[in-house]
């Protein structure tokens, strides 16, 4: 018999705590609840412990973790509460699937690559003994995948993983999530890596499912814009903490917590910005760098055509591309780093060699790039300094002790504690790492920047302080910009200009006011509708 | 996935093809008068004239060369000059006595390496891991012949003195007629190939458990023995087939010691004896044989990467 | 943390690396005194004996040829385990340099080098090895040579692998934005960056190079009598395995011994260099 509880929660998480194989603590007494049919979002950067929350929801803890105390109580859609850590793995997994469902980050890496993607949900229905026959189970295949936006039919059934876009596969994972009807579902951040379309798609699905079924959801997620688009409640977690929590509305307008409000200054917004005097684009004078018919085929087929930009002096153009458009190929071409391109890139009116190699010292002095990710982008091996260094001992005559006075200036330059300079990346944070990019690429003082998805690799309140020192040195140096992104809400935060790269085209340009308030062309205002906002 | 296969077979003749090149090269290196080296300084000058014709060394190195590759592929193997026999009857028989003991050696040590290393894998960090882990570390540490005088020492001189030490087959009599005298050299095999197949199944396997489908798999609410045969093993397949095929190559090798070391009437032994006799042609022959199995299996194993790999499969279905 | 220093630091720590640097050392520093450790701990030259086979005289008594079997163990490593270098550091520093010039530059060249790759490699190395030896006859810069050029190819096939994995970082790109030549980011950018596999490929083909070298000697086409050889012992001795086993003995444990030492180490640096990338990755 079932206790007459007001709103009886399908899961209670209540002082959970874990820690690793050595005892250091990854969860510091971690409460929530979830009612039938609401979301909350958990919150958190990396290495928040967010993940390592959501996966105990299914008594899963991963190698090398342990739970140290707490109860995970999961409440099936018909039955009594179970105490989910008090029982053995063989009843954890006959759980899993039924009662409590997960749904992974990268759907590429959790679909079995050598299974058909119809075996794969009715495999869970069969492992769970749903339906009473084969045919049964074949027909709530179909219907689940349709319930997810996708053909039901057999031969879509039949398709391997690979043969499915990034979007396609995550609902596949949802559907088999929801294959069974379980009563919550753990979503971990499930549309990392997703453009701003397909991710509008899957959270539709989502929020639809969730209500319609009375599922109880997990959202664990970086995002606060889409945290504002899904969740009812909020938990915002630190260091394996919740510092706050409370309803959507409460968290996102009325943050409490320093960390909270830290967070949502943090979070870039189409509306927000907008205090950098935005320069008018200048008429007359000869742009910094101006690209013409510039195309590139890989192998037969285009991936840029007859694209043509300009960046003016001291000005930043924010080149908007989704992944696959072209962008990072037009950003190396600019750069001499792919020489297979017809067409010409011109730095102050004079056309540039293809490759780096056929460059004058001047000119790489002149065009510098900022890479995406700092964790690639420095060698391991070298310390901070003599990273920023090797740009200088290629391309200028300075002297050993002009070059280290000018690194030490540059560092100081992007706020990179001179303590660092001798240390290896790998003791850095990703924002330090980054800064110490930004400093090898200034330390040439460079007339044309190029940073190419600069953000996207580090957490996101890091990401507003980059997007802040490259505005500030901006300010102080007059280094004219080619900022690429897929991220249009970072507009008004950094550019003077907008140009919109799709299928290797431009399709819009313009200033960043204008394309924003009046987009011209209909994927443009595509992206607009489905950027999520605070 | 057809056209991927054809490629690869296109490639592995042309690499035959180059072996054919190697294999001939290596004769032009024999110093001074090559049938003066291989007949040594007492040989007559009528003697030294007969080896000339009979190798052809009075035509150019092409001519040389094509004859000699026309008759590997007519299956002319040319002459030994140790026993002035033809060259494939000489090896006719030890071709089939070496292979008794190559397939015996490669069955039972790439399913005994597939069992022990998905066996542990399953287990690791526990004290069978650890076990099993060191020991094949230690194993796959040593030279065939230490592990072979090793077995001699213990399992038929010294210690327990029950299989004989040496292949005592009467010439014409096929050596799996007394099983007893195989033992002791597949046993050397074994030990020498499993450690390795042990060693790359478990790691491939660790890798596969930690992945994201075999996660995935588990929160689904998979049982665990489904995870394994369904969502596991398939993917483990793949690239151990290609390592078992470079051991395999080895065995091809290590059969050459231990034929030696058991006094093994297999192609091993033959080319020893060829080498100490300078018997250019068989020494050739020989090696030529050993690298096209390599080939071969190394060709087979391709494809049975390619086979297991989804991705590549379904390119021809569309 | 991935400085070099902390991947030998890491791996020491294990205990596999500390038995098998303690195993490694005593063979190495046995073979390389025992030539006038020999004679001074036993009071005799090997021939001491001469005329007295398969006597209990000495510490090990004499072989066929009566001569002193302890002695001749004594002497017995240090061409092994000279020749055992020499062909690692060919094959190594061939096979890197092969390895890393066509993971980098890809293309025609990446094709040709690793083409000629397959043909070396379509042979088992000891096969390759007999085939030299039938055509040159059994001589040490040989054997060094054929087992270093048959390294190679192996060798080179984990450098490239290794190089193709760095070439595609950023800091390569880096670095080709300021026009830095081909031979500095091979030296100063992908090297230092793929040491970690090199080293573990360094240990295995010493390791396997022991094992040739001793392969060939026992062989007997490898180091020639009468010099005192492990390999060449264990040929010699065999025979008589049964009224004189410390002539098969105690190279066959010697060996065993220095192979399990490297391997042990090898293990350890594997581990070690593992770890380090699971921790980039991380």
């Amino acid at each position: 018999m079932t206790t007459q509880v007001a709103v009886r929660h399908a899961l209670v998480v209540a002082d959970l705590r874990v820690e690793t194989v050595t005892g250091t603590p990854v969860l510091r007494g971690v409460s929530y609840e979830i009612a039938p049919g609401e979301v909350l979002a958990l919150v958190g950067e990396s290495g928040s412990g967010k993940t390592t929350a959501g996966l105990a929801a299914l008594g899963h803890f991963r190698r090398g973790l342990v739970p140290a105390g707490g109860t995970v109580t999961a409440c099936p859609r018909d039955g009594d509460p179970v105490p989910m850590l008090e029982l053995d793995e063989r009843q954890r997994r006959s759980l899993r699937g039924t009662t409590v469902a997960y749904i992974p980050q990268d759907p590429a890496l959790s679909l079995n690559p050598a299974l058909r993607v119809g075996r794969q949900i009715a495999e869970v229905l069969e492992a769970h003994g749903y339906g009473a026959s084969g045919a049964e189970r074949a027909a709530r295949v179909a219907e689940v995948l349709t319930e997810v936006g996708l053909p039901g039919d057999e031969a879509y059934q039949r398709r391997y993983p690979h043969e499915l876009s990034g979007g396609q596969q995550q609902r596949v994972g949802i559907a088999m999530a929801f294959a069974c009807r379980p009563s919550v579902v753990v979503l971990d951040e499930p549309t990392t890596g997703l453009d701003v379309t397909t991710q509008t798609l899957v959270l539709r699905t989502v929020a639809q499912l969730t209500a319609e079924h009375g599922v109880a959801a997990l959202y664990i997620t970086h995002d606060l814009a889409v945290v504002a688009s899904i969740a009812d409640r909020v938990a915002v977690m630190l260091g394996g903490e919740i510092v706050e929590a409370g309803t959507a509305e409460e968290v996102l307008r009325r943050p409490q917590h320093t960390y909270t409000r830290e967070l949502i200054d943090a979070v870039p917004d189409l509306d927000g910005g907008g205090e950098q005097a935005r320069r008018a684009p200048e008429g007359s004078a000869t742009p910094a760098l101006a690209v013409r018919e510039l195309s590139v085929a890989f192998g037969g087929s285009p991936v840029l055509r007859h694209v043509g930009l300009t960046v003016g002096e001291g000005e930043c153009l924010l080149l908007l591309g989704e992944s696959g458009s072209g962008k990072t190929t037009l950003s190396r071409c600019v750069a001499g780093l792919n020489d297979r391109y017809t067409g010409t890139v011109a730095l102050d009116g004079r056309p540039l060699a293809a490759s780096t190699r056929r460059r004058t010292a001047e000119e790489l002095r002149a065009v510098q790039y900022v890479f995406q990710s700092p964790y690639s982008s420095l060698n391991p091996r070298r310390t901070i300094a003599q990273s920023v260094e090797v740009p200088l001992e290629m391309l200028t005559d300075l002297d050993r002790a002009q070059r280290r006075e000018r690194v030490a200036a540059t560092l100081e330059r992007v706020r990179l504690d001179p303590a660092l300079a001798g240390r290896l990346p790998d003791q850095l944070s990703g924002g330090e790492r980054q800064r110490a990019a930004i400093a090898r690429a200034l330390v040439t003082t460079p007339r044309v920047l190029l940073c190419d998805e600069v953000t996207s690799a580090l957490d996101v309140s890091v990401q507003a302080t980059i997007i802040d020192l490259l505005c500030e040195l901006r300010e102080e140096l007059g280094t004219a910009m080619l900022f690429v992104t897929h991220n249009i809400a970072l507009a008004r935060h950094i550019a003077d200009r907008i140009a919109v790269l799709q299928g290797g085209e431009i399709v819009e340009s313009g200033p960043v006011d204008e394309v924003l308030t009046d987009p011209a062309h209909p994927y443009t205002r595509e992206l607009l509708a489905n950027t999520p906002r605070m | 996935m057809v056209r991927l296969i054809a490629r690869r077979l296109v490639i592995s003749v042309a690499v035959l093809w180059l072996v054919t090149l190697l294999v001939f090269v290596a004769t032009l290196l024999l110093p001074g008068d090559p049938a003066r080296a291989i007949l040594g300084q007492q040989a007559t000058p009528e003697r030294i004239a007969a080896l000339h014709a009979q190798l052809g060394l009075d035509a150019p190195v092409w001519e040389r060369y094509l004859n000699w590759l026309g008759g590997v592929v007519t299956g002319d193997l040319g002459t030994s000059t140790a026993s002035q026999g033809p060259v494939a009857e000489l090896l006719g028989g030890r071709i089939a006595a070496s292979l008794v003991l190559l397939v015996l050696a490669a069955v039972i040590s790439t399913a005994a390496g597939l069992a022990l290393g998905t066996w542990t894998a399953l287990r690791r960090g526990r004290r069978a891991d650890h076990a099993v882990s060191g020991a094949s570390l230690v194993v796959a540490a040593l030279p065939e012949f230490v592990i072979g005088v090793a077995l001699v020492v213990l399992l038929s001189t010294t210690v327990f003195p029950l299989l004989p030490s040496v292949t005592l087959a009467p010439p014409g009599e096929p050596v799996w007629s007394r099983p007893s005298q195989l033992v002791l050299p597949v046993l050397t095999l074994v030990l020498v190939v499993a450690p390795y197949i042990t060693r790359m199944m478990r790691a491939t396997m660790s890798e596969v458990l930690d992945s994201g489908y075999v996660e995935m798999a588990r929160l689904k609410g998979i049982p665990e023995r489904l995870v394994i045969t369904r969502h596991a093993l398939p993917h483990a397949i793949g690239p151990v087939a290609q390592v078992i095929a470079i051991q395999l190559a080895w065995l091809a090798g290590g059969v050459v010691v231990v034929e030696f070391l058991f006094r093994y009437p297999g192609v091993g032994q033959a080319l020893i004896d060829a080498v100490n006799n300078r018997d250019v042609e068989v020494v050739q022959a020989i090696t030529l044989l050993i690298a096209a199995v390599y080939i071969v299996v190394n060709l087979l194993a391709d494809i049975v990467g390619i086979l297991t790999n989804p991705k590549l499969r379904s390119e021809v279905s569309r | 943390m991935s400085t070099q220093s902390t991947v030998f630091r890491r791996a020491l720590a294990l205990p596999q690396a500390r038995i098998g640097l303690v195993l490694t050392a005593a063979v190495v520093l046995l073979a390389v005194l025992g030539p006038w450790l020999g004679p001074w701990l036993t009071g005799h030259e090997t021939t001491a004996f001469a005329g007295k086979p398969f006597r209990p005289d000495g510490a090990a008594g004499t072989d066929g040829l009566g001569r002193d079997v302890f002695t001749r163990f004594l002497a017995g490593g240090a061409t092994l385990l000279l020749y055992a270098a020499l062909a690692t550091a060919l094959g190594v520093v061939l096979g890197t340099a092969l390895g890393m010039v066509a993971g980098y530059s890809g293309g025609r060249l990446d094709s040709v080098i690793m083409r000629g790759n397959d043909v070396l490699l379509s042979f088992p190395q000891l096969v390759f090895a007999l085939l030299a030896i039938a055509m040159l006859g059994p001589q040490g810069w040989l054997l060094v040579v054929v087992i270093g050029i048959t390294h190679a190819p192996r060798v080179a096939r984990v450098a490239r692998q290794a190089t193709v994995a760095v070439a595609g970082s950023d800091f390569i790109r880096a670095a080709q934005m300021y026009a830095m030549p081909r031979w500095r980011i091979l030296l100063r950018e992908v090297l230092p960056n793929i040491t970690g596999p090199l080293m573990v490929e360094l240990g295995l083909r010493l390791t396997y190079s022991i094992g040739y070298v001793a392969s060939l000697s026992f062989l007997g086409l490898g180091v020639q009598p009468p010099a005192a050889d492990w390999g060449l012992m264990i040929n010699e001795n065999r025979i008589a395995l049964v009224v004189q086993p410390w002539g098969v003995l105690l190279p066959v444990l010697a060996i065993a011994v220095l192979t399990v030492g490297t391997n042990l180490i090898t293990d350890s640096l594997a581990s070690a260099a593992a770890g380090r990338e699971k921790e980039v990755v991380a």
